[in-house]
């Protein structure tokens, strides 16, 4: 970073007026994000926050730095293309469930498996917000809406698990309610080399109240919630008193001081393993298995990013060929014998 | 072995065209011989022009008619703008090749056919009941037998080469009877059979062998009575050249504007027919600082394209016809942004999937009208291979004054289609001024230059100039978001007049024949050879028929209503159904007639001669 005035939160609004639903849980994440844009070291010239369509795309109009506001599904084409274009820039990818997992479920899988510097905040509220208010791709089987007033027949796709697919390299999750855990996440997703996921569950106040309730309520979070941390051994409930081991190939649930079960029994949180097996089981705790919810980086390995590897192959072909021009370009190219006239 | 000195040659008749057709499986190296006798006939100094033909599966059943590869070719000693309308010699390795093409080849013609391919099981697979080169059915035709394959075998034994490894060569065993049939020097295809195995030198051997043995079959036989040369064009402009198709030179082009530029080309492209050429081609131009992508999408490679172009390099993708239906999303949010974009089509048979190797030129209105809501984009279209060189330095130079996305049409007939193209001097081009916005105290994001109307380029690293675009209607100069009505017929109008503008960069169109008469012949893409050469023929018998071809196609030249108004009649030929000609007949409110033909094939020259002598108001003598 240049040596310039230190920049604050303030420096990170736009002064666009905020057109989000009062209390919606956008805001929260909006200001954790502006919080922590000062701190990570970058020119704000140099940040550039894209987004797709849906309420949580409105993002970058929020935020005093660059932005494009692109097409629904497809912010993770237009961020790589402005990531391999220039990858001095710092790139952050606002997106929905809707946006991010149905329309462009695609682009989010290649984006992850290619690794690009791109910093991707999934909003995940389990509803379509801006279009009123129809079932999502992450939308809980069975819920009502006004496009499913039976009850969606839907099977919900599980976002961290669908990277995991993709073998993304890095993946965590927060929430809107934690907002601490979440800058703390953002944090480490920031200073992460290559793609990082954050799913953050959030709240729509008008079409989805209360989806995540019993994830993150006051009275419910300690037994719904793991947090997850590199080294330590798997966690939760009152006291920390209940933990995860393994049973076959899976989790078991299990208390701590019942039956003989120590700390030593547990499963120790590794978020470095390439194989994404043990992230995956991690990830369907509390969505599609039995247990509390894992929330902070479940996975951080690494790969070299896509830009870096592109420039790298760049270098090379120029140092094998340090005087390609136009007049080489137009005799060499596709071998076309010449002749004269 | 030696060859004969050309020195024979001089006794030789000449002639001032050939057009050949070699027609065989997907797997018989039709394509290889057809690109080496062009190579040769143009470094000989004739004109030359291609027309590869072959089917979309990669290696359909051998022997069946929709396997059959083709490859025609003209070679001559006068200005030559296609690949003729049919062929003097027809050239068949098998009966599927024969049946699929022997109607294309007028009474007299020659038929040179590998007796070996004529066997029980693939006379039976195409219908043929008895041998079509045997049963007198070809009466009227100068049929030769000759055992491409049995001959190529018998003179690689020698020399310890047999089975597949001998037999496959019979297709340079061909090419060499053909070079000896038009008095043609093997040293061009030498010198390739030696650089393409350099690494197999027995296959270098084989080739080489069946090749002088081609030729010594047709100096020992005296099967061949037909001999002839073609004496050098002598209107070449003098220079060096080499033989490019359309997407090389899209290509080299593109590499050409951003350098010209001083920027990054950043061209990312999902595969297709028939545009994967210039992606792969592309990927391998790293040393001249190309930024490739293969995304994983026909949307993807647009919105990366986009976010480049955004970004400050020379975003660019292409595409067909297909992939262009994916594309249109990205194209409106490019008008809506107003970033510079270029977006190659190569035309191909449509509707759907239509016919992926064979050409059309059906999706001009496609171009200019698939996206909803008023999005103008300004769209030209290249006429031949070397054409395409300039379209997409043009493309580049439109997209980066206007800032907008600009299409460029091509088609599949320029696309594998090739030509001679004398190299230019890189300095020869002129600088393409991007203009990056970066002071902000003069910065409004939608604040558009007097000249052009252009909004300023001010891409992300630009201290002070943090702002936010996007898809949603912004407001005049500020570029916030903005639902007012006057605002949007505003902004609606100031984009349609940006793409109007263009127009005033353009040189006078050019009128090929007389400022004025009875028929305008107006031409765009690769009709261009067909119909050019159609009205010179008809001007030569004194025909007041003269000629426009259209680079521009959006906008239109200012000039070609008042051009239209000084002939009696307007003929459009395009390989659709009418598209320009809806076009010329709503914005000039003229009678134009088309004349359209959507038979995957460029037009013949005779097509279009019928179809302007038709409008002309005094019969003109057939042949002329």
């Amino acid at each position: 970073m240049s040596d310039r005035k230190a920049l604050t939160r303030k420096d990170f609004i736009s002064g666009q007026d905020v057109r989000w639903c009062p209390s919606c849980g956008d805001y929260a994440i909006l200001s954790v994000v502006q919080g922590l844009l000062p701190e990570i070291g970058v020119d704000k010239e140099k940040i550039v926050f894209v987004s797709g369509i849906g309420c949580s795309s409105r993002f970058p109009f929020y935020v005093n730095t660059f932005g494009f506001h692109t097409l629904h599904g497809r912010a993770p084409t237009v961020a790589t293309g402005i990531k391999l274009a220039n990858p001095e820039l710092d790139l952050w990818l606002v997106t929905g469930d809707g946006d991010g997992f149905s329309i462009g479920g695609n682009h989010m899988i290649h984006l992850l498996r290619r690794n690009p510097g791109i910093k991707v905040l999934l909003l995940n509220n389990r509803i379509y917000g801006l279009t009123k208010g129809q079932y999502s791709p992450t939308s809980p089987a069975g819920l009502k809406t006004k496009s499913s007033p039976g009850g969606s027949l839907d099977h919900p796709v599980n976002p961290c698990s669908l990277a995991l697919g993709a073998e993304a390299t890095f993946i965590a999750r927060s929430t809107d309610k934690d907002l601490k855990h979440l800058a703390a996440t953002l944090r480490v997703a920031a200073a992460h080399k290559g793609t990082s996921f954050v799913e953050i569950l959030q709240n729509c106040v008008i079409y989805n109240d209360g989806t995540w309730d019993e994830v993150y309520a006051k009275e419910k979070r300690e037994e719904a919630q793991l947090l997850v941390e590199h080294g330590k051994p798997l966690r939760f409930g009152k006291d920390k008193a209940k933990g995860i081991r393994q049973k076959g190939f899976g989790f078991e649930i299990v208390v701590l001081g019942e039956n003989g079960v120590t700390e030593g029994d547990l499963v120790v949180h590794d978020q470095s393993i390439n194989d994404p097996a043990y992230h995956v089981l991690l990830s369907r705790l509390g969505c599609d298995s039995e247990g509390p919810m894992a929330m902070g980086v479940l996975r951080q390995v690494a790969r070299a990013p896509y830009e870096v590897q592109l420039d790298a192959s760049i270098a090379e072909a120029k140092a094998k060929r340090p005087n390609a021009g136009l007049a080489d370009l137009y005799r060499d190219f596709g071998k076309a014998p010449m002749w004269t006239v | 072995m030696t060859i004969p000195a050309p020195a024979t040659a001089t006794a030789v008749p000449s002639v001032d065209r050939v057009i050949i057709r070699f027609a065989g499986d997907s797997g018989d190296g039709v394509q290889t011989i057809g690109d080496q006798l062009g190579l040769t006939s143009a470094v000989a100094g004739n004109d030359i022009a291609t027309l590869p033909d072959f089917p979309a599966e990669i290696r359909a059943p051998a022997g069946t008619i929709y396997g059959v590869s083709g490859f025609q070719m003209q070679f001559a000693s006068t200005a030559t703008l296609t690949a003729g309308d049919a062929p003097d010699v027809l050239v068949v390795f098998n009966p599927a090749a024969l049946k699929k093409n022997i109607a294309d080849l007028p009474k007299g013609g020659t038929i040179i056919a590998d007796s070996s391919g004529f066997v029980p099981r693939n006379l039976e697979m195409v219908g043929y009941t008895a041998n079509p080169l045997n049963d007198g059915s070809l009466a009227g035709f100068q049929v030769h037998q000759v055992d491409f394959t049995g001959l190529t075998v018998a003179a690689l034994k020698p020399l310890g080469i047999v089975g597949s490894a001998a037999s496959r060569c019979a297709n340079f065993f061909a090419l060499g009877l053909t070079y000896w049939l038009y008095s043609r020097p093997l040293d061009a295809t030498i010198t390739f059979i030696n650089d393409k195995f350099k690494n197999k030198p027995e296959v270098i051997t084989a080739n080489l062998t069946a090749l002088k043995a081609g030729w010594h079959y047709g100096e020992t036989t005296e099967a061949f009575q037909a001999r002839v040369q073609v004496p050098r064009d002598e209107s070449v402009k003098p220079g060096t050249y080499r033989s490019v198709n359309g997407n090389q030179a899209l290509s080299m082009g593109l590499v050409t504007a951003a350098h010209k530029a001083g920027r990054e080309l950043f061209f990312s492209g999902y595969p297709i027919t028939p545009a994967s050429d210039i992606l792969q081609q592309l990927s391998g131009l790293r040393a001249l600082g190309v930024k490739t992508l293969q995304a994983e999408d026909e949307i993807a490679a647009i919105g990366a394209a986009l976010g480049a172009s955004y970004a400050g390099s020379i975003g660019v993708t292409a595409s067909a016809g297909p992939g262009l239906d994916l594309k249109s999303e990205f194209l409106g949010l490019a008008v809506a942004v107003e970033l510079p974009l270029v977006v190659i089509n190569v035309q191909r048979g449509g509707p759907s999937t239509g016919l992926p190797t064979k050409m059309e030129q059906a999706d001009l209105l496609h171009a200019l009208f698939s996206r909803h809501g008023e999005s103008p984009i300004p769209v030209i279209a290249a006429r031949s291979p070397a054409d395409a060189f300039e379209c997409a330095i043009e493309a580049v130079r439109i997209a980066v004054r206007t800032r907008t996305p600009v299409i460029l049409l091509c088609d599949g007939n320029i696309a594998f289609g090739s030509e001679p193209w004398r190299i230019p001097d890189p300095a020869s081009f002129a600088p393409i001024d991007c203009n990056f916005h970066t002071d902000p105290a003069t910065f409004q994001p939608f604040q558009r230059d007097e000249k052009y109307l252009a909004r300023p380029w001010a891409i992300p690293g630009t201290p002070g100039l943090e702002h936010r675009i996007g898809g949603l209607e912004k407001a005049n100069i500020t570029g916030h978001i903005s639902y007012d009505p006057d605002n949007h017929q505003l902004m609606t109008d100031l984009r349609a007049a940006k793409v109007e503008r263009i127009a005033d960069s353009y040189p006078a169109t050019e009128v090929t024949g007389d400022a004025s008469g009875d028929v305008l012949a107006i031409s765009w893409g690769s009709p261009y050879g067909p119909v050019l050469t159609a009205v010179r023929h008809l001007r030569a018998g004194g025909a007041k028929v003269s000629h426009v071809q259209l680079r521009h196609l959006n906008p239109l030249p200012k000039d070609l209503g008042e051009i239209i108004g000084r002939f009696t009649r307007v003929l459009i030929p395009e390989n659709n159904c009418g598209q320009l000609s809806k076009l010329v007949r709503a914005k000039y409110l003229v009678d134009a007639v088309g004349f359209n033909q959507v038979r995957g094939l460029p037009f013949k020259v005779a097509d279009i001669e019928q179809a302007i002598r038709n409008l002309l108001p005094t019969p003109i003598a057939k042949g002329t």
